[in-house]
């Protein structure tokens, strides 16, 4: 094993950034997969597992990915959310892997909306 | 030697991870069990890719264990069993709904919260000694290093020198966590300054107080953090090899610390030319066989020679002459954790916490009759009150606050009107405990003074070394007199001479154990003499403890005559009739409890 150099800690934080975000569960970018048994039998796992296999792919470190229950609105799953630090959260429905990736890039790491497949703006508040 | 590190624990991206305690408590409720049944479900639900189990050290909420975090939502869950996996992955990982019947629930009727970060036992807390518990794998090296591990050696290894470092550490105002409170700057001082070479540095972790297991978390949740300690302080004072002192009943400690040792030689985090600067060190784990003075250091020193550990006078301090003759400095384990923060974030930081003469925080190891057992850390100058009530959630089942022992053996018992005491070592000592290294003993109106003050002699009787007869006879001494008071056979003068027998253990005992062993009779004298008067004079025990002082008898109004009693009563001195009152023969009853803890009624008296 190679001995360590005082600028190989921080390599080693780096790699470790998306673990240690996790742990302190503040990232910049929330993305909500909607996985209520309407969401996973229209097929959000393939939604999840696609988004896991973006951010592990091009080393993203400061997405979190996380799951939640059903929308509501059974009729256009796939969904998830999308919230950037500071805006108000975008909800996508009836999603399938390819746009999946489209809203991973240009919405999660570019910041912007991809209206085409976006259902609207905002959240309902469940107490 | 090779520099490419790129390619050490290559990490996979998850999106969510269970964080379950592994902590002695835990694992001593099954946290292992419940570990792998997780690993399994996780399996079986195919989330393999997705969600990762890390095992923890101590989260410090013991009397919930095991314990889960799940991130990054922030979700607790307690009390779990195998039982409860399939439901947990299945509802909050696969389907986003957290679990509401597994999460924390403050007290009867009230919600349950779901956040650790809104449960008062943590938001109370502040940690630095504890900053990584829970958050970290301790038997991996690269989880340290993401949370600003070894950053601290790095700085001073690369920008500071021996003198700066001690000026830094003196500065903070850190105090050893050990007990007496020695400024830790100072002590490091006098080893640098001392002459001679093969200079050693030890880690203090033979906890001994009973009910104490301070030392051990930290050991278990971050080893790393010891021995970055430790490596800062052999650098400051010239140093390159020290002992980690630990006792042989501590074997998940032991076994994480020699894990942690051998990864961080892996990395030429320990050894020759760490981190390429060209400083030396390395260690060895030397386990104890468990006697509590080899807490004293002159005394630990001897038994790591291989001697029998028996303290010496000082001077000459160990920093002249301590280890084979040579300087050495000794510090707790608390002590060494300490100083990578204070390193990293700075004295002015660490010195602005905490209250004139006491600062940072302290680790308590919080147990007895109170809600929520475990371990917190908080700032010096925080209130008992707090500790106990705030944070330890009261006293479990409506009883009565009574006292707080803190300093374990060699500390006091404090009463309720002294609650709202902020502490810190120098009001701790005025009311006559002392801060010790961290073990609080709450105790409620059920304990009894008296015998609380024998427990601590019987202790100490057994735990003194023998070399000073005031310490050796004179606490044997007191422990036959507060035995005689508890047994019913309590004289009036037994309380001045117990007052002279402590005045003499105290001033003519060599080390800290006979000089602080008669606290916990001292202190129940100050503030509980009417414990002790009843018993002497009305031969009763107003906690209904001392056996051949109470009385057990069923109150006929309150009795449904449901038999349990009788059926718990191992002498069968219990009679009567279903549905009707039950009475206790005096004759055959031995006053073993059995009954009271049985009954549903509250029928059972003591008196």
């Amino acid at each position: 094993m190679a001995k360590l150099k005082p600028e190989d800690l921080n390599k080693i934080v780096e790699r470790m950034r998306h673990q240690t975000l996790l742990r302190d569960g503040a990232g910049r970018a929330k993305v909500t997969v909607h996985m209520g048994t309407c969401g996973i039998s229209a097929g959000a796992r393939k939604i999840m597992s696609t988004l896991l296999a973006s951010i592990e792919k091009q080393q993203i470190s400061d997405v979190i990915l996380t799951t939640s229950g059903c929308a509501g609105l059974c009729s256009q799953e796939p969904m998830m959310t999308v919230e950037l630090k500071d805006q108000a959260p975008v909800k996508y429905v009836d999603l399938d892997e390819k746009k999946a990736r489209t809203i991973f890039a240009d919405h999660v790491l570019e910041g912007k909306i991809v209206t085409e497949f976006a259902l609207g703006m905002g959240s309902e508040r469940v107490s | 030697m090779p520099t490419d590190t790129s390619q050490i624990g290559k990490t996979k991206t998850y999106r969510a991870q269970l964080l379950i305690c592994a902590g002695t408590g835990c694992v001593s409720n099954r946290a292992f069990k419940v570990r792998d049944a997780l690993v399994e479900e996780i399996k079986k639900q195919d989330l393999v890719e997705e969600v990762q189990v890390v095992a923890t050290g101590c989260q410090g909420f013991c009397a919930q264990g095991p314990i889960i975090i799940v991130q990054p939502d922030g979700i607790f869950y307690q009390m779990l069993t195998v039982d409860d996996v399939h439901l947990l992955i299945e509802e909050h990982l696969v389907k986003g709904r957290p679990v509401e019947k597994l999460m924390y629930i403050p007290s009867k009727g009230k919600p349950p919260i779901p956040k650790l970060s809104d449960i008062a036992f943590f938001s109370k807390q502040r940690l630095i000694v504890l900053k990584n518990r829970g958050l970290i794998d301790p038997e991996k090296i690269d989880e340290y290093i993401a949370r600003d591990g070894y950053q601290a050696l790095a700085k001073v290894l690369t920008s500071m020198t021996p003198e700066q470092v001690i000026d830094e550490i003196k500065a903070s105002g850190l105090r050893g966590r050990g007990g007496a409170g020695f400024s830790t700057g100072r002590k490091w001082e006098l080893a640098r300054e001392a002459s001679g070479n093969g200079k050693y540095i030890i880690c203090n972790a033979d906890e001994g107080d009973p009910g104490a297991f301070m030392d051990r978390s930290v050991i278990e949740s971050d080893p790393h953090a010891v021995l970055e300690g430790m490596l800062i302080g052999a650098y400051a004072i010239g140093s390159e090899y020290g002992y980690i002192y630990i006792r042989e009943e501590y074997p998940l400690a032991m076994k994480r610390l020699h894990i942690a040792i051998d990864q961080a030689r892996e990395y030429g985090l320990l050894g020759d030319d760490i981190l390429g600067c060209g400083f030396n060190f390395d260690v060895s784990v030397h386990r104890g066989a468990g006697a509590f003075i080899c807490g004293e250091e002159t005394s630990l020193i001897a038994s790591l020679e291989g001697r029998t550990p028996e303290p010496r006078i000082r001077p000459p301090f160990p920093a002249q002459s301590g280890l084979w003759g040579k300087p050495t400095n000794i510090n707790n384990v608390e002590t060494w954790t300490n100083v990578p923060a204070i390193i990293n974030r700075g004295s002015e930081w660490f010195s602005s916490i905490g209250t004139e003469s006491s600062k940072g925080t302290k680790v308590f190891s919080v147990v007895g009759k109170v809600t929520n057992t475990g371990l917190v850390e908080v700032p010096m100058g925080t209130t008992l009150r707090e500790i106990v009530h705030d944070i330890g959630g009261g006293i479990p089942g409506g009883k009565r606050f009574k006292a707080v022992q803190t300093g374990g053996p060699s500390g006091g018992c404090i009463p309720e009107s002294l609650l709202d005491l902020p502490i810190d070592y120098e009001r701790l000592a005025e009311v006559g405990s002392i801060m010790g290294s961290g073990g609080l003993i709450v105790m409620d109106e059920e304990t009894c003074m008296v015998d609380v003050a024998r427990y601590f002699l019987d202790f100490l009787r057994s735990e003194s070394c023998g070399k000073c007869t005031t310490c050796r006879e004179g606490i044997a001494a007191m422990h036959d007199i507060v035995a005689d008071i508890c047994n019913g056979q309590g004289k009036p003068e037994h309380i001045g001479l117990l007052q002279d027998l402590a005045e003499a253990v105290k001033d003519a005992s060599l080390c800290a154990l006979g000089g602080t062993a008669p606290n916990p009779v001292l202190s129940t004298l100050r503030y509980f003499n009417d414990e002790y008067e009843a018993h002497i004079k009305d031969k009763k025990c107003p906690a209904g403890v001392c056996q051949a002082l109470i009385k057990y008898s069923i109150d006929a109004e309150k009795c449904k005559g449901c038999t349990l009693c009788s059926k718990h009563c191992p002498e069968e001195a219990i009679t009567g009739k279903t549905k009707e009152a039950h009475i206790i023969d005096e004759e055959k009853c031995i006053k073993c409890g059995a009954c009271r803890e049985s009954c549903k009624f509250e029928a059972v008296l003591v008196e």
